[in-house]
């Protein structure tokens, strides 16, 4: 059947197994959006920002291991959304974003609303295309699903010239696999550096598993579980780990690194191997490389060849995708032979609940000021550990990450990678769209609220019950932080007291729910009556100015060297 | 160390600027960079020269790798290898000069490709070390413009680059 740009667009979308996009229209797009009007099949989200569309196709993806879909227009729309291209790659969040462009003729003469997106984003997206004929659009587009979500996931952008929207050409549905011949990830691992890591594994007195991202992406937590069990080792999270391992787990010693528990960090010190999977070794994680797991062997499982032995050199690499090679492990590790010959892990393990007796974590509740770790303790309490929680980027972010104890993978929506503060709310809403019947908590602060805070309009607008926990200490509190350890409490732009909107009369005027909570004992109350409710709620709960995130290790410093309270 | 790396890329636009955003994006060195499509129409060979330490190296080759369009990556100075670059030199010669210029032209096996009453053009082909010592003798005498197409290589023996 002969169709046209626009129609091949919404079509190949559909045939591809998608239901729902978010996006913004402008020129560029108006014949994809008029066949979006047409197509009753196809639910498209109208955000209220480009960057909107592309942090709520990423949350989306987050909590359903889709690939996110946003649509925006050329020029300012495109570079409105490289924000979320850039939060998405750091993460390896698969996304396809189709961008609008001028006119094939037009391309390169500064033409109204022209921006050379493909080049703009050539360093925040996997991979990224620019139709220049018809004949190429499905082939293209069928190409960013498939290098979007194989391998190490990521972002794709499909940049379409307003023309090609109209030009016609046969389209035909396949549902034969993609073929890109040079693009063929690894994903099965190498049986010879399997068999060397199970020689580690049976040897090792001290192991420590550290597990990231990785492991949510490739749906791995089963695999995960099985293989923590068979060893019998502590298990650490990086903040995009968490919720692959049940945090009630007695082997979960929470997360590790800048912000993570003081057992995690001495642990990963201590250990004499080091199982890395999916975790790639940043510097928020490591600290000062030298002295990061110093006595460790280390076994990496990674898809991306990349991530292997960048930071940290590596003993026994093995390329591949987490489940599959897990999988390969614990069948290789099941036997009795393994099991017999493991030595006795008591000693590690004394070792291990002597640090966590430490109790790092601990903050006492007074009678006046709110701590922010009751809040996130008591709305973990009140939704038991089971609510998609997403968050922006801060002090509430850490919080969340330390004190909210997820269960289970794909309810933890952060960026970790970037560190993107805005991506918070429209991220919840995205993951409300796929996730109708679940309950879904934005954390944030009242600095970063206030950066993609036109997505209310959003959320009333498809009547998304989003409940929004501001923990408004009044400062960008991450940043305070670090000026009082490290700046001599010299707050430079920080305090954001003074000219702060009342957050429930801006709740209210989008007609949501606005609530606040000034003392200890209005929190519960308060946040039950968020839980309860059906339409989208703002909690505004009035924090400890100047409460801080313990423990921290400096940037720089050895992962021991911790900061306690 | 020195190291010669040699990129199949499909033939297709804004690979290059992939190649070289890589390098800048990641702070990689690069020495030089020569691409021209090999003939099949479909593909392109990149040569590009980087000194790095060897984990330096291994990322950068990792990293081509990555890059979608790319078919093959491989490091030259792994294995043995023939390198030549080619130069032109435009050298001022005066009467008195110009047979010390003919002179050195012929030690180095290079051709006179162009003259004039004050200049000679001269093509020198070889490793970047005979391009180095010949270039050092004729800067003496007066060198007004030169150009470099950077290194290609190819390794030894009978095996390719691409495996089939
Ligand atoms: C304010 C702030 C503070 C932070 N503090 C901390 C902290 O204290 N501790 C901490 O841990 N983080 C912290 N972070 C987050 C940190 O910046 C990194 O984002 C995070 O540590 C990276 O997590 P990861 O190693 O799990 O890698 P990810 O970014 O999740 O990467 C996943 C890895 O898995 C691989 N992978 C993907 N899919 C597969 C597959 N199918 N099979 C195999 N491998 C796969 C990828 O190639 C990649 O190497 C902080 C961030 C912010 C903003
Ligand atoms: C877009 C963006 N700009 C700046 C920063 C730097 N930054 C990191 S945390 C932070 C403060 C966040 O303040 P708030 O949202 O109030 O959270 P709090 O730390 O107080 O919990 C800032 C400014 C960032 N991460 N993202």
């Amino acid at each position: 059947m002969e169709l046209t740009g626009a129609k091949i667009v919404i079509q190949s979308l559909l045939d591809l197994g998608v239901e729902t996009v978010f996006g913004y229209p402008g020129g560029a797009v108006l014949y994809i959006y008029d066949e979006i009007y047409k197509e009753k099949k196809l639910t498209h989200i109208l955000t209220r920002h480009e960057q909107g569309a592309l942090h709520a196709a990423d949350g989306f993806s987050r909590v359903t291991g889709e690939v996110g879909v946003a649509i925006v227009t050329s020029g300012p729309g495109a570079t409105n959304a490289v924000t979320g291209l850039a939060t998405a790659y750091m993460d390896s969040i698969p996304l396809v974003c189709i961008t609008g462009q001028v006119p094939v003729p037009l391309i390169g003469n500064d033409a109204f609303q022209e921006a050379d997106i493909v080049g703009i984003t050539r360093s925040c997206t996997k991979h990224n295309f620019l139709v220049k004929d018809v004949k190429d659009l499905a082939r293209i587009i069928r190409e960013a699903f498939h290098i979007a979500k194989t391998g190490r996931p990521g972002p794709v952008l499909v940049d379409i010239p307003k023309d090609i929207t109209i030009h016609k050409c046969e389209y035909v549905h396949t549902d034969s696999d993609v073929n890109i011949r040079s693009y063929k990830p690894n994903l099965k691992g190498h049986i010879g550096q399997i068999k060397r890591a199970i020689t580690l594994l049976k040897a090792s007195k001290r192991p420590m598993i550290y597990t990231g991202g990785g492991v949510v992406l490739s749906d791995a937590h089963k695999e995960l579980f099985e293989f923590t069990s068979i060893m019998n080792a502590p298990i650490t999270n990086t903040l995009m780990g968490l919720g692959a391992y049940p945090a009630s787990d007695g082997r979960f010693v929470g997360m590790l690194g800048m912000h993570g528990t003081y057992e995690a960090n001495m642990a990963v010190s201590h250990c004499d191997l080091l199982i890395a999977i999916g975790s790639r070794f940043d510097d928020r994680v490591t600290g000062k490389l030298e002295e990061f797991a110093p006595d460790a062997k280390i076994i990496h499982i990674d898809v991306d060849p990349t991530s292997i032995s960048k930071n940290v050199n590596v003993d026994v690499p093995i390329v591949g995708d987490v489940k599959l090679v897990l999988e390969k492990i614990n069948q290789l590790i099941s036997t009795a032979s393994f099991k017999k010959s493991k030595p006795d892990l008591s000693d590690w393990w004394e070792m291990v609940e002597t640090w966590r007796k430490k109790d790092s974590l601990a903050y006492s509740q007074g009678e006046s000021a709110i701590e922010a770790q009751y809040v996130i303790q008591t709305l973990c309490e009140l939704t038991k550990g089971e609510a998609i929680v997403a968050t922006d980027v801060g002090q509430h972010q850490m919080w969340a990450a330390q004190f909210y104890n997820f269960e289970k993978p794909r309810r933890w929506v952060t960026s970790g990678g970037l560190g993107t503060m805005g991506f918070g709310l429209p991220a919840a809403l995205g993951a409300q769209v796929a996730k109708p019947n679940d309950k879904v908590v934005v954390i944030t602060g009242d600095g970063s609220i206030q950066m993609n805070i036109q997505e209310l309009a959003t959320c009333l607008q498809y009547k998304l019950p989003v409940v929004i926990v501001i923990l408004n200490n009044g400062f960008l509190g991450m940043v305070r932080q670090w000026q009082e350890f490290f700046y001599e409490r010299r707050y430079a732009e920080t305090d954001m007291m003074s000219h702060q909107p009342d957050f429930v009369k801006l709740a209210e005027a989008y007609n949501a729910l606005g609530l606040r909570a000034k003392l200890p004992n209005e929190v519960e109350p308060v946040l039950k009556e968020a839980l309860a409710s059906d339409r989208c709620v703002i909690v505004d709960i009035h924090t400890r100015p100047e409460g801080n995130v313990y423990p921290m290790v400096p940037a720089g410093a050895a992962l021991n060297d911790m900061i306690l309270l | 160390m020195r190291h010669i790396i040699s990129v199949l890329v499909e033939n297709e636009s804004g690979v290059l600027s992939r190649v070289a955003g890589l390098f800048s994006a990641r702070g990689f060195n690069i020495e030089s960079l020569t691409v021209a499509p090999v003939g099949d129409e479909e593909t392109s060979r990149i040569t590009l020269v980087s000194i790095g330490e060897d984990h330096i190296i291994e990322q950068i080759l990792k990293q081509l790798n990555k890059l979608i369009p790319v078919l093959h990556v491989a490091d030259l100075t792994d294995g043995p290898h023939v390198e030549r670059e080619l130069m032109l030199v435009k050298v001022t010669a005066e009467q008195s000069q110009r047979a010390e210029i003919l002179r050195i032209a012929d030690i180095f096996r290079s051709r006179v490709v162009d003259a004039t009453p004050s200049t000679f053009t001269i093509e020198v082909t070889g490793d970047s070390g005979k391009l180095d010592a010949c270039l050092s003798l004729l800067i003496p005498l007066g060198v007004t413009e030169m150009v470099r197409t950077g290194q290609v290589a190819l390794s030894r023996g009978d095996k390719g680059l691409v495996k089939s």
